[in-house]
Parts: structure tokens; C-alpha cells; sequence
């Protein structure tokens, strides 16, 4: 989309401003730049995304303009935000649900991008910057968690740093590095409360990359094919603003119901009991958006037969092995434009890899079902199952299937899906059914 | 399950357990037996503060108020709570002045340097019972009264569970019969304990707090009959009040930004067809 049909340049002032920095010509491109015209609402995600992102961060350098962080004084300032600060509450409540909300979202554009296969070429730089974006937001969550001083805060913080010194020589001078000492106390609350503060603006300057891959390379489409020339495309605005607009709005509903009426919803009442040191809660459990990863963090045992066959006989421990495995399973999502080879972006057309998809998605949902499950049997058993699935279908199954499945004909274009003709058109009232 | 302290919820949950307790708190002796760890359910209360439109129901809170004051706060602290505060429950200065008056705080020190102590004033928090949480193991067989301020939230049950609690004590012969410890022999309160259906572990440490009708004069006119049922209630109440005093403020903000938000919705929903009609086909 040519800069000149929008007519800044035509302004003398703009254009003025344009020849020595194009920041207007920048602007237009960002709300001119064509997109596919045939998106769904599934491509409201990224959008609500950054909103999600600038909310937190809004809400974040208010509350740490009356925040405490010292261990004897950080859960009483959560308080007298709660009580005594103006709307103090209302900032409060926003920000510990905001951070629910940030991850849905976040789960739901990644879910897109497996199904109509947005990692795919070229799109995989894009790919990568988003699971950057994603472990920095694990981080980032992580550590806010702690910051309330809650008994939740301060247990989940012990377990998850100590699965640090599993870290094989250097574990135990890691895992005080981190602390700040030897265990977990005012220093680790104090670093952690300067790394909430700086991470997030880390992942801004990530998401800028990624909006800046994305208009390189466009944006992928339920049917997954390029855009063939000008007839495929829209420009952003107004359509997509207007439809991101209407998507923030449903998402804001949603947002508001749990601030407003189910603010302590997603949270654990024990983190409205002062952390305690001395005294373990009964179940420690990670917020809902980490449960997946805290089961395949469990499912690795010493008596577990897979850890034993695989790394146990030359003598790994089985600590290591789940911590190894909770990265792995994210960082699993870096390769994988080389384990899903097929040359078909969308599920639309591969009647297979949409079967398995879906069956990932049933793991993914039983692997949080089961963090949030105490350690015993059958649990432990379920768990260590769909953990083995969830890496079978990354591992195995996409690589088998990229290779055996023979996907459905491709429409020859977005535009006009129907004019392909024979074995492309049967595909084509289905598409228009949808 | 991630244990919720969102009432409406448990009470969509609660029904069954319910229905196998008594109105009275006294579980049936038909139950059958429960294993230590087995939490039961809480009782369901049509708490005024209850759903979107939930309200505090103020007279209620300063019956609570007084029960706190004569009964719990003996053992219990409120230290997140000040003596201000409670003139959102609608008490005049005086009387906040008067309730804080009868508790002793640090003062500033005197023209000497020497210590001095002052009657606590309206900005103050709540003072706690016992000067340090030694004190507090030493004068309760060995575990400190927890405070109050957050009880509400900190528990799964929320407000349902701390009144289950309040009410909820069974007599030694009917806590054999019921309940099981870990090793499925009946279990029998030790020294200084007692049993309670509601408690995890069925094990607690406080005394039946609430024993006779009557225990609380109640001041307020047209105050209800002081009824251990009604008292535990009011308590719970106000307890509810002290963990979360802006609530009624936030469900009524809640209403206001839902309305708004459909209507932003709605127009910006209209506003896309109107501009997706330019385009043949998806946009």
C-alpha cells in the first residue's frame, strides 16, 4: 500500500517531518498495511494481547508507587492498597486478574498459530519472538506472584527456585544467586520486585519486533495461503480496527466480570495468610496458568519407568530431568517449523494433523486439570501419560504425520477460493458454510 | 480444583453436604464416618452480601462488631483494620473514639527519652490482644490465635465456612462416632482440643467461642434475639465486612462498567458491519 494515496505526504508540515524521520509514513503504514481479508476471530488474540500487556503495565507502576518490598512490610502494603489508597482495590484487582487475562489470551494466539500453522515459512522469526514473548511472560508472572508475601507467593517461590540447584556443579551457587542468600528471604523479594518492574518492558520491545516481523512477512489466514495481489487483502484500518475494537469490548466484559465479582476467582485463599516460613500449606499449587508445566515438572519421578529407561540409567536425577522437561516444553515450540514439514499452513486442509491438534489441545487441558491435582495415584499416572503425549505429538506425531497424510487441495486463492475447479471446488461450500 | 472463595460458587457445590447437616450445626449421627482429612463442605448462607447486587446489611455488622469486641477479641486481632474505619458501618466518632479509647498504644517518648504509652484514637488499627505472638503461644496451648482481619479470604468457604466453623463443634461421643484419624481409628480430641465437623482435620485448638443464646447483650434497637446461630452470623458478617470493606463499593462500580462496556460493545459490534459492508465477502 503506497504511503502517497493516504495523502500525509500532501500535508507540507507532515511531510516536513516525514523527510527528516518518517514516523508519519511509519504510521500510515501500520494502519494502511494490507491484511488478509478472509480473517476470523481467532485473529482478535494478538490484539488483545498488546491490550492486555499495556493494561498490566499501567496498572503495575501504579501499584508500585504504594508497594513495600520488604518481606516485613510487603504483605501489609498490599493491604492498605486494598483498604486505605483511593480505588486502591480496584487497581489491585485488575492487575493480580489482568495477569489471568494476559494469559488466556496469549494461550488462545498461540493455539491459532498451531492450528492454521502461522509458524510455518516465513513466518518463523515471528514464531520464535512470540515464544521469547511467552517465556518472558512465564518470568514475569512468576515473580509477581511472589511480591504479595502471601503464603502461596512465598511457597511457590521456594519450590520453583529450588528446582534450580537440580542444575548439575553450578546448581547450588545458582540457586543463591537467585535467592540473594540461602534460602528465600528479603533479598530474593527484593530482586524479584525489580525484575517484575524491568521485564515487562522487555517484552514490550519483544512485541515491537514481533509487530515488526508481522508486517514483513503479513499475516497468516484460516486457509493458510498467500495473498495473491490486491483483490486478497484489506486494509488494517478500518476493517480490523474496528473488529479489534469490538474484540477488546467482549474481552473487557469478561476481564470486568472477574474484577468486579470474582476478583479472588483464579487466586488461592492461602495467599491472603502472611507468608510463614515455618509453615508449609497443605497443597502448594502454581497459579492456573503454569498447571500444565507443573505436572510435567511432577510426572518425572525416580521410579517413573519412562525417566528410568530414558536418563535414570546413567544418572540423571529425576529433579533435572522434570526441570529440563518444563523448559523443554516450551522451548519445543522453537523447532517446531522443522518438525511439522508440511508444506499446508492451515488444519483446514490436513484432515489428520486437525484430529491431532484437537487431541493436543484435550492434553494440554488434563495436564492442567491434573496440576492442580495433589501428587498421589492415579493422578501421577494420568499426568506422566499426557506429559508423554505432549511431547509424543511434538516429537512423533507431527513429523509422521507432516510426512504421511496427504492434505486436501488448496483453493488458489483467498479471493476466490471457488475458481480452482475440480477437487479445489469441492473444498469450496464448505469454506462458504463456516 | 483450585479451592475458591467465591461464595456463589460454593453454593452450587454445597447442596449435598448441606442437606446431611442439621440447622443447628449438629451433624446427624446417620453421616458416616469421614477420614481426618476429609473437609466437609460448609453450610450455605443467604449472606445480604451475597451475588451482583449483595449489600452489607449495617446493623448487622455492629451486632457483629460487638461480638467481636466481647467475644473474639479476647484471643484474636484485627491489626489490618482501624478504628476509623468503622464508620463505614455507620458509628459516630464518639463511639469509635470510645471503643478505641479502652486499648493502651506506644506513645511517642517523653521530654526524658523514657516510653510512654497513649489510649488508642481513631487511626489507629485494631490493637492486637497480646503484645507479641510468644505471648499468644504461651496464654493458648501452643498455637497463636490467628488474626481475623482476612479470615473471610483466607479460607476456601469464604464467609459459609467461618460460620460452619463458629457452629460447627460436635461433642467428643459424637466426634468418635463420625470421624477417623489418618490410621481410621475414631478420633478423639487430646488435651485443650476439641472437635469441630467444619475444621480440617476435624481438630481445633479454640474452644466453642459462641456457647449460649444470650452470651452478647445486644444494644441496637430492634436488634434480633442473641441466639448463638444469630451471633455466629453476625460475627461472620462483620468479619466478612473487615476482610473486604469495599465491596458494595466495587459490585456497584461492577454494574456501571458491565453497562457501559455492553454498550461500547454493542455500538463498536454495529460500527464493524457497517464498515465490513464495503467488502465482498469475509473481512
Amino acid at each position: 500500500m503506497s504511503t502517497e494515496a493516504h495523502g500525509a505526504r500532501r500535508n507540507r508540515t507532515l511531510k516536513w517531518i516525514d523527510d527528516r524521520m518518517p514516523i508519519v509514513s511509519m504510521t500510515e503504514h501500520a494502519l494502511y498495511y494490507p491484511v488478509p481479508r478472509n480473517l476470523n476471530y481467532m485473529w482478535n488474540f494478538g490484539s488483545l494481547a498488546g491490550l492486555a500487556l499495556i493494561i498490566m503495565i499501567v496498572t503495575g507502576i501504579v501499584l508500585s508507587m504504594h508497594y513495600t518490598p520488604h518481606t516485613d512490610y510487603a504483605f501489609d502494603s498490599v493491604e492498605r492498597i486494598m483498604r486505605d489508597v483511593n480505588y486502591g482495590w480496584l487497581i489491585r484487582y485488575v492487575h493480580m486478574n489482568g495477569g489471568s487475562m494476559f494469559f488466556i489470551v496469549v494461550y488462545l494466539h498461540i493455539f491459532r498459530g498451531l492450528y492454521y500453522g502461522s509458524f510455518k515459512t516465513p513466518r518463523e522469526l515471528l514464531w520464535w519472538l512470540g515464544v521469547v514473548i511467552l517465556f518472558l511472560m512465564m518470568a514475569t508472572a512468576f515473580m509477581g506472584y511472589v511480591l504479595p508475601w502471601g503464603q502461596m507467593s512465598f511457597w511457590a517461590a521456594k519450590v520453583i527456585t529450588s528446582m534450580v540447584g537440580a542444575v548439575p556443579l553450578i546448581g547450588e551457587s545458582l540457586t543463591e544467586l537467585l535467592w540473594g542468600g540461602f534460602t528465600v528471604d528479603n533479598p530474593t523479594l527484593n530482586r524479584f520486585y525489580s525484575l517484575h518492574y524491568l521485564l515487562p518492558f522487555v517484552i514490550l520491545g519483544v512485541v515491537v519486533l514481533h509487530i515488526w516481523a508481522l508486517h514483513t512477512v503479513k499475516a497468516n489466514n484460516p486457509l493458510g495461503i498467500d495473498m495473491k495481489g490486491p483483490q486478497d487483502s484489506i486494509d488494517f484500518h478500518p476493517y480490523y480496527t474496528t473488529k479489534d475494537l469490538f474484540g477488546a469490548g467482549v474481552f473487557l466484559l469478561v476481564f470486568a466480570a472477574f474484577v468486579f465479582y470474582a476478583p479472588n476467582y483464579l487466586g488461592h485463599p492461602d495467599n491472603y495468610i502472611q507468608a510463614d516460613p515455618l509453615k508449609t500449606p497443605p497443597h502448594i499449587v502454581p497459579e492456573w496458568y503454569f498447571l500444565p508445566f507443573y505436572t510435567i515438572l511432577r510426572s518425572f519421578t525416580d521410579d517413573w519407568w519412562l525417566f528410568q529407561i530414558l536418563l535414570g540409567w546413567w544418572g540423571m536425577e529425576a529433579k533435572l530431568a522434570g526441570v529440563l522437561a518444563m523448559a523443554g516444553a516450551v522451548a519445543v515450540l522453537f523447532v517446531l517449523p522443522w518438525l511439522d514439514t508440511s508444506r499446508v499452513r492451515s488444519a483446514k486442509f490436513r484432515p489428520v494433523y486437525r484430529a491431532f491438534f484437537w487431541l493436543f489441545v484435550i492434553d494440554c487441558l488434563v495436564l492442567g486439570w491434573i496440576g492442580a491435582q495433589p501428587a498421589e495415584q492415579p493422578w501421577t499416572a494420568i499426568g506422566q501419560w499426557a506429559t508423554i503425549w505432549y511431547f509424543a505429538h511434538f516429537l512423533v506425531i507431527l513429523p509422521l504425520v507432516s510426512r504421511i497424510e496427504r492434505p486436501r487441495p488448496l483453493p488458489h486463492s483467498i479471493s476466490q477460493p471457488v475458481l480452482g475447479g475440480g477437487a479445489a471446488a469441492a473444498a469450496a461450500p464448505m469454506e462458504a458454510s463456516r | 480444583m483450585i479451592r475458591s472463595p467465591m461464595r456463589s460458587l460454593h453454593r452450587l457445590l454445597a447442596p449435598a453436604a448441606v442437606a446431611a447437616v442439621l440447622a443447628g450445626g449438629a451433624v446427624p449421627a446417620a453421616a458416616p464416618a469421614l477420614a481426618a482429612g476429609d473437609a466437609v463442605a460448609p453450610k450455605a448462607v443467604a449472606w445480604t452480601f451475597n451475588g451482583v447486587f449483595g449489600r452489607y446489611d449495617y446493623p448487622q455488622l455492629r451486632r457483629g462488631l460487638q461480638v467481636y469486641n466481647e467475644v473474639c477479641a479476647a484471643c484474636h486481632g484485627l491489626r489490618l483494620v482501624a478504628y476509623r474505619d468503622l464508620a463505614a458501618i455507620g458509628l459516630g466518632e464518639a463511639q469509635i473514639r470510645a471503643i478505641a479509647g479502652d486499648k493502651e498504644v506506644d506513645g511517642e517518648p517523653d521530654d526524658e527519652g523514657e516510653p510512654t504509652t497513649r489510649p488508642a484514637e481513631p487511626k489507629d488499627r485494631f490493637v492486637d490482644p497480646f503484645p507479641n505472638v510468644q505471648a499468644a503461644i504461651a496464654s493458648n496451648n501452643g498455637a497463636a490465635p490467628p488474626d481475623l482481619s482476612l479470615m473471610v479470604k483466607a479460607r476456601g468457604g469464604a464467609a459459609d465456612y467461618v460460620y460452619s466453623l463458629l457452629t460447627g463443634y460436635v461433642s467428643e461421643a459424637a466426634c468418635k462416632k463420625q470421624f477417623k484419624d489418618s490410621q481410621g481409628n475414631p478420633l478423639a480430641p487430646g488435651e485443650g482440643q476439641y472437635c469441630n465437623a467444619y475444621m480440617p482435620g476435624h481438630i481445633v485448638a479454640m474452644a466453642p467461642p459462641l456457647t449460649e443464646d444470650g452470651q452478647v447483650e445486644y444494644e441496637e434497637a430492634g436488634a434480633p434475639p442473641a441466639s448463638v446461630d444469630q451471633m455466629s452470623k453476625d460475627v461472620t458478617a462483620f468479619l466478612a465486612w473487615a476482610a473486604e470493606p469495599y465491596m458494595v463499593e466495587r459490585k456497584r462500580m461492577g454494574i456501571k462498567v458491565m453497562l457501559f462496556l455492553l454498550l461500547f460493545t454493542g455500538f463498536m459490534y454495529a460500527i464493524y458491519r457497517q464498515v465490513k459492508k464495503d467488502v465482498k465477502g469475509r473481512a
